[in-house]
């Protein structure tokens, strides 16, 4: 029985995978860490959902996209819970996804608690880079020049 | 206990909402464009925190109010937020003192909030503070910069702390809700609270050479619903549609 739950949970984790996040569509909500927990009960198919900031204007469209995933996977009642505990960190952003966030032109995140603060253009890889706006275009992320290939990008800032 | 805890949180979510329409307010308005987007992310900020204890207030009080209720069925007399956060963007450094003032106020909350028992209060307060830092350290580096300017800029930033000085008084007020708060632990007593509160204004004030105003008299109300005439105002345009065209949905 235990093993048949595993199961089913890693098969909606397969499912949920397949949904890119509706901001940064180079990665899925659940590489992104959005997707927290799967509970399933004999009528209930719960997934807690976590907003990566506290505004995120995206957090009520993913809670849709994951029902009508699942919906169309024959999954019948679904409650999507939001929860704000264990607060969300981009520490939980695999070294694998931090790559496809390069290459898909935002420079990825550091860890928190890492001495190098660096921020690399994901353009050129270079270093010499410099702060233009701790405010860019959606709240998880600001934006920066390359100072060596001139280009501007936006930085995921580790939070 | 959970009518008091209700109440509490409304306050507490009817500031970030009115300070979040402030900084709406200044939308295509600020100084320079990455300003404008840095106030317009703060308000983002203070929406979210009031959308999360809004969902966190009504599920106390049994659901018999949506969170939409709760923002746009009111009126002026069943807000209770402080009468410094409806103060309006007079000019920039009105905008900077009052969303400083209330940054670090928030501060305080949330700090003693991440600690109690109830893990969904103690979870948005936590994620609340991540954010909040942000708010802190941009509205340091703005009165640092304004303190130390030129003439005029000092000017401006010392005429703001003096005319909003008068509504910091509330931040420190207890009613008998309040201090049941505190001895369930939601809340600092009043004189921890104010002394965590003035450290941190006197350190930023000491370092960008402006002064604290000597203390006058403190206006007052808001924790029975009495507000400003600017509250009015903010209520018309913010509940405008919901008003001419009740439950109308996006």
């Amino acid at each position: 029985m235990q093993n048949g739950s595993k199961m089913i949970k890693n098969k909606i984790l397969s499912i949920l995978k397949q949904i890119p996040d509706p901001e940064i569509p180079a990665i899925n909500i659940v590489e992104l860490g959005v997707v927290r927990e799967i509970i399933c009960n004999e009528n209930i198919t719960q997934v807690n959902i976590t907003p990566t900031y506290i505004a995120c204007p995206a957090i009520d469209l993913i809670g849709k996209l994951i029902k009508e995933k699942l919906v169309k996977f024959g999954y019948k009642n679904i409650n999507i819970k939001m929860v704000y505990y264990p607060t969300w960190t981009t520490d939980w952003i695999s070294e694998e996804t931090k790559l496809k966030l390069k290459s898909y032109g935002i420079s990825p995140p550091n860890l928190i608690n890492s001495k190098n603060k660096k921020i690399i253009c994901p353009k050129c890889n270079s270093n010499n880079t410099s702060l233009k706006s701790f405010f860019s275009s959606t709240p998880c992320k600001s934006l920066h020049k390359c100072n060596d290939c001139i280009e501007p990008f936006e930085y995921f800032k580790c939070i | 206990m959970n009518k008091e805890l209700f109440i509490f949180c409304l306050r507490l979510a009817d500031n970030c909402l009115i300070l979040a329409h402030r900084q709406s307010e200044l939308c295509s308005k600020s100084p320079f464009l990455e300003e404008d987007i840095a106030q317009t992310n703060f308000g983002l900020d203070l929406l979210g925190q009031a959308e999360a204890i809004y969902n966190f207030a009504v599920e106390i009080e049994g659901n018999i109010n949506t969170p939409d209720d709760l923002v746009y069925k009111r009126n002026e007399r069943s807000f209770y937020n402080f009468i410094l956060s409806e103060q309006p963007n007079t000019n920039f450094a009105f905008v900077v003192i009052r969303q400083y003032f209330m940054s670090v106020y928030l501060k305080i909350i949330y700090t003693t909030l991440s600690n109690i028992k109830d893990s969904k209060l103690s979870g948005i307060s936590l994620k609340a503070l991540k954010e909040l830092d942000y708010q802190i350290n941009h509205f340091e580096l703005w009165i640092k910069r304004l303190g130390l300017g030129t003439k005029e800029s000092k000017e401006k930033i010392q005429n703001a702390i003096n005319e909003l000085w008068i509504f910091t008084g509330e931040l420190f007020e207890r009613d008998n809700l309040d201090l049941n708060m505190e001895k369930n632990g939601y809340l600092l007593n009043s004189n921890l609270f104010y002394k965590k509160w003035i450290n941190f204004i006197n350190d930023i004030f000491n370092e960008s050479n402006l002064n604290i105003p000597k203390d006058a008299y403190m206006v007052t109300g808001s924790k029975n619903g009495i507000h400003s005439e600017y509250m009015g105002f903010i209520l018309t345009e913010m509940q405008f549609l919901q008003r001419t065209f009740p439950d109308a949905k996006w």
